[in-house]
């Protein structure tokens, strides 16, 4: 059974400008749909990693599943024991003005969980005495070991992970990824790993969702997903990560750039950037099937 | 074309002077992309902003000199800096947000540009301004000459800071996280764009990133800093697959790559020593699998090793 599942989940967003200028200008209100339509279930101990590009959605579905967002339409179904979350930037979600011991203690306050402070620290790689200092006194990496800290403090079996490892140095994501990776063995956790680095999310996804304006365009096992693109966009993703090894193969230049999500394209939201697009990618809105939502696709045209 | 000889930088404060680039040398020819690699902290920035005089007082260049096509100009006057900056040095910052005024339209600030650095009359101006963002790739450059910074996206944004960047034919451009704040697809197009035009106007240029795959891609030869010294330094294809100094090698090990599965990184315990704390002999010794005694009492200066230069002294001659 689906530790987490969610049920054609979508959000919406009142973009409208003040009442007065609607008023004035006769303007409608305006909404802007973050996430459209968004189906997937998440297996216990797992690590299901979604990726896409700035304003793909992925983010609001992380909020979504934690409940900083309420679903505007669909549903989000969690069984299991609890969810905690880890954000991007460490220097942004620890409070400055608490001691390390306060902030790795407050969901075991709050939530009442068994869970001590000092082992947590121990279980990220911090010693327990740095729990008497502040948070200005650690590198982005350590802080990040603090936030997972305190996730931990919570007893969750998921972690919801909004790019954990972005605002830090190569050689620090290498310890996180590695940490949260031990940790997930040892403590059997299921994470939901949300980034915009392909080459981070191959090392450490079991299953990959790739996301463009707000609708899931492909779901597949990593192993499929790396070595057997299906749509369009994930194969344009995959040609533009750098080639890090110099092989100098042979890519198909990036077209475009994202649409406006105030006014996403009609049909397939791809379609002014794909090459296979037709007049019935501009028309219809292709369905998910078989993990995948592409038209050309599932006519066996690519 | 541009020469940087012995480079020490700098920062006094209240508990003593912080040395935030140590004996910096190195040269781009032109049509050269050299690529400045690195953590942060480890000085690169640093190394763009005192090359065009643009560090931030209480810094100061301690020793060393810059030379710009054999003139140096590192003691050169703040004026005579100015006018070296866009004419002969472009400049491209990471957020192209903070190189463009929001009060102008993109086309009048690049005619400015173009006015104060080239004797051209207004209507030559405008056709150079226009040639520029057709060739950076900004569709319907007409159309988009009177828009302002506000009405583009990122990528386009940074595509005019690149025209602004070259609009005055600089002989050295040096880029500053060019593509970092750009989604992967927006970021493989500026790459591109930046290695056409470099190699197209013989222009040298300087690219300092923390990604290594964006250097893999444009750079010809590397230089590989740590804790404000170049550790490492080669051509672009040895420095990734024969990394020569253990940092560089840890570095390259920690960096994800597209794999068929999971799988662990490579990873180098520790962090980049803090400016105030940078231990004595070689400055990695502490985070180092193949320190010996030497490392921990004698710095290493750049030492040959095969076709590279490696700050380490397992390349010692014995």
């Amino acid at each position: 059974m689906p530790l987490l599942r969610l049920e054609r989940v979508s959000r919406d967003f009142d973009v409208s400008r003040p009442w007065l200028n609607r008023l004035l200008e006769h303007e409608p209100r305006r909404f802007l749909r973050a996430v459209d339509g968004v189906t997937f279930e998440v297996e216990a101990g797992e690590t299901l990693a979604l990726v896409g590009e700035s304003g793909c959605g992925k983010s609001t579905v992380a909020r979504l599943i934690v409940g900083l967002y309420a679903p505007s339409e669909g549903r989000v179904e969690f069984r299991g024991r609890r969810l905690q979350m880890i954000f991007q930037d460490p220097y942004a979600s620890l409070n400055p003005r608490w001691r390390v011991r306060d902030i790795v203690g407050e969901p075991i306050r709050v939530l009442g969980t068994s869970a001590r402070v000092a082992d947590m620290l121990v279980q990220v790689g911090l010693s327990p005495d740095d729990g008497d200092k502040y948070p200005h006194e650690f590198s982005g990496g350590q802080r990040q070991r603090i936030s997972i800290a305190r996730a931990l403090g919570g007893e969750p079996d998921f972690l919801v992970c909004d790019e954990p490892t972005s605002a830090l140095d190569v050689s620090v994501q290498a310890q996180i990824l590695n940490l949260m990776s031990d940790l997930q063995s040892r403590l059997g956790l299921t994470y939901l790993f949300i980034s915009h680095n392909l080459a981070v999310v191959s090392q450490v996804a079991d299953r990959v969702g790739v996301m463009y304006l707000g609708r899931m365009v492909e779901l597949a096992p990593a192993a499929t997903l790396f070595s057997r693109p299906r749509h369009p966009y994930t194969r344009m993703l995959l040609d533009a990560v750098p080639d890090l090894g110099m092989s100098g193969k042979p890519r198909t230049p990036v077209r475009g750039e994202v649409a406006n999500p105030l006014a996403p394209p009609s049909g397939c939201t791809f379609h002014p950037r794909c090459p296979h697009a037709n007049d019935r990618c501009r028309g219809e809105v292709p369905a998910f099937i078989d993990g995948v939502a592409c038209h050309a696709v599932a006519e066996g045209r690519i | 074309m541009l020469d940087v000889r012995h480079l020490r930088v700098e920062f006094p404060t209240r508990r003593g002077t912080l040395r935030a680039l140590d004996d910096i040398s190195f040269s781009i020819a032109p049509g050269e992309v050299l690529g400045v690699v690195g953590e942060s902290g480890a000085g690169k920035s640093i190394t763009g902003l005192s090359i065009i005089g643009l560090l931030e007082p209480p810094g100061r260049i301690a020793a060393g000199e810059v030379r710009l096509e054999d003139e140096r100009i590192d003691n050169l006057p703040p004026e005579q800096l100015r006018k070296l900056r866009g004419r002969r040095i472009g400049v491209i910052f990471q957020d192209p947000l903070t190189s463009l005024n929001p009060l102008y339209t993109i086309g009048r600030q690049l005619e400015e540009t173009i006015l104060t650095h080239l004797p051209m009359s207004k209507a030559q101006a405008r056709e150079r301004a226009l040639g520029l963002l057709r060739e950076v790739g900004i569709p319907g450059a007409d159309a988009r000459f009177s828009h302002y910074p506000h009405q583009f996206s990122g990528g386009m944004r940074q595509r005019v800071v690149i025209a602004l960047a070259l609009a005055a034919e600089p002989r050295l451009l040096i880029a500053d996280e060019p593509t970092t704040a750009l989604d992967v697809s927006i970021q493989a197009q500026i790459i591109a764009l930046l290695k056409r035009l470099a190699a197209e106007r013989g222009a040298a240029v300087m690219l300092i990133t923390h990604d290594m795959g964006v250097i893999a891609e444009t750079a010809h030869r590397v230089a590989v800093m740590y804790a404000g010294r170049i550790v490492e330094l080669g051509a672009v294809r040895e420095v990734i697959h024969a990394p020569r100094h253990p940092y560089t090698a840890g570095l390259m090990g920690s960096i994800p790559r597209i794999a068929a599965r999971k799988g662990r990184l490579v990873q180098i315990d520790g962090a980049m020593p803090r400016l105030n704390a940078i231990p004595p002999g070689c400055a990695f010794n502490p985070r180092c699998p193949r320190r010996f005694d030497r490392c921990l009492v004698e710095r290493p200066d750049l030492l040959r090793a095969g076709t590279s230069l490696a700050a380490c002294w397992l390349h010692a001659a014995a």
